[in-house]
């Protein structure tokens, strides 16, 4: 089960590859690897809370009204990160803060309540948080890396935004003189970057279900 | 029976709206004065880029006074300005100052202004120009805001507070003509404010 979980929340049912779901900020957010990150980070959080919860009320919530219980206990959760990523981590607030509350709207976090926690125990609920979740934020994280790259010629920039000053020298700058490529930073370059992806998780499912039939 | 139903899972509601509420509003709480700090610290971080720290002595965050809804600030409401001074003498105002006009909306610039009209500094706080082109204006990306500096109404004279292509005085950055076009104007009407304002804001 917990394999199971596991290997769905990553790779066979990943939400930004296979669901296609929370595409807005995903593509909003990810012209740096520390922007995917930190947006990366709020949503696995938000997801491992409002599973957990949704979990340990399922056994008596009332079928007509769990919805908007559901939505309301996901608002209270993110309302929450929100305070607590303005009072201790204020200067990566200040980059992603429009989308820290937009994450309420993420489908991807109601759709993983009510299809996984409020059938399954509260154990299996939060691992299932925690993978749909990394799995995002590994997109997000990628992406952003892709994009950055391409776009900016720099990998970690920023870095100091989320871990400290000391972090500053994470930032790998690999050409000076890069003049940028504007098209990777800019919406579309989400758009191509995302299709890539996608286009290489499904090439590689196709050819391991090639080698298996041949074996 | 209906009815019951009803009242029941509105009962549900209500109790889940109450937990939910305490819960936010107690982090709130908790957070609050923590948040204030930051948003201050915030503040200073940019005023202080804009102010060397030597060059005044006061509390500048809390000295500050507002001034009303104004076309040359670019403001549809009351807005905060921050007074610098030296041993209790003038030095600078620092204006918050709206650029109505640039590619993509507003832009939101910190204008310091010395006591005697030449401009200290300029920074864009907020702005939502496009990424690799307008965007030159924040100070990480290039040096083109700076251009202001120790400029006044008398160098250059008002009708030549324009971008080079509108045959001004200040540069333009290649690509974007509209974002420089926006603060060149909002900071010469934020020079002009003062002139005609000066008497009131110290």
């Amino acid at each position: 089960m917990n394999t199971e979980i596991t290997q769905n929340g990553l790779w066979t049912n990943n939400v930004a590859l296979v669901q296609l779901l929370g595409l807005c900020p995903l593509l909003a957010v990810t012209n740096t690897t520390i922007n995917g990150v930190g947006l990366g980070v709020a949503t696995m959080v938000t997801l491992i809370f409002s599973n957990t919860l949704v979990s340990l009320i399922r056994g008596f919530i009332r079928s007509e009204v769990r919805l908007p219980v559901f939505v309301l206990i996901i608002a209270c959760v993110v309302t929450v990160i929100e305070l607590l990523m303005k009072a201790f981590f204020f200067d990566l607030f200040l980059v992603l803060g429009i989308f820290i509350p937009l994450i309420v709207t993420n489908c991807a976090i109601i759709g993983r309540a009510e299809g996984f926690a409020s059938r399954n125990p509260v154990g299996a609920s939060a691992l299932d948080g925690f993978m749909m979740g990394l799995g995002f934020l590994g997109v997000l994280a990628l992406l952003g890396g892709m994009r950055e790259i391409i776009g900016s010629g720099t990998l970690l920039s920023n870095a100091d935004l989320m871990f400290g000053e000391s972090a500053k020298a994470l930032t790998i700058t690999f050409n000076e003189d890069y003049s940028g490529f504007l098209l990777a930073i800019l919406p579309p370059g989400a758009f191509f970057g995302l299709a890539i992806l996608i286009a290489v998780k499904n090439a590689m499912v196709i050819q391991s279900k090639e080698k298996s039939a041949c074996n | 029976m209906n009815i019951k139903k009803i009242l029941i899972s509105g009962f549900f509601l209500w109790i889940f709206a109450l937990v939910g509420t305490t819960f936010v509003a107690v982090t709130e709480n908790t957070t609050r004065t923590k948040i204030e700090d930051n948003e201050r610290l915030i503040l200073l971080r940019n005023l202080n880029t804009l102010l060397p720290a030597e060059q005044f002595d006061n509390d500048i965050v809390n000295d500050r006074g507002t001034v009303p809804a104004s076309d040359l600030l670019g403001t549809h409401d009351d807005t905060i300005f921050y007074r610098a001074r030296l041993q209790g003498k003038p030095i600078a105002v620092i204006f918050n100052t709206i650029a109505p006009n640039g590619y993509s909306g507003k832009i939101h610039l910190l204008v310091c202004v010395y006591a005697d009209g030449k401009v200290a500094g300029v920074r864009a706080v907020k702005h939502s120009e496009t990424p690799g082109l307008g965007d030159a204006i924040e100070t990480q990306k290039s040096n083109w805001i700076f251009n202001f500096n120790n400029h006044s109404l008398d160098s250059p004279v008002p009708s030549k507070w324009l971008v080079k292509k509108d045959g001004g005085d200040f540069d333009q950055f290649t690509g974007a003509t509209i974002t420089p076009r926006a603060i060149v104007l909002a900071v010469k009407n934020t020079l002009l404010y003062y002139q005609q304002n000066s008497d009131i804001i110290f």
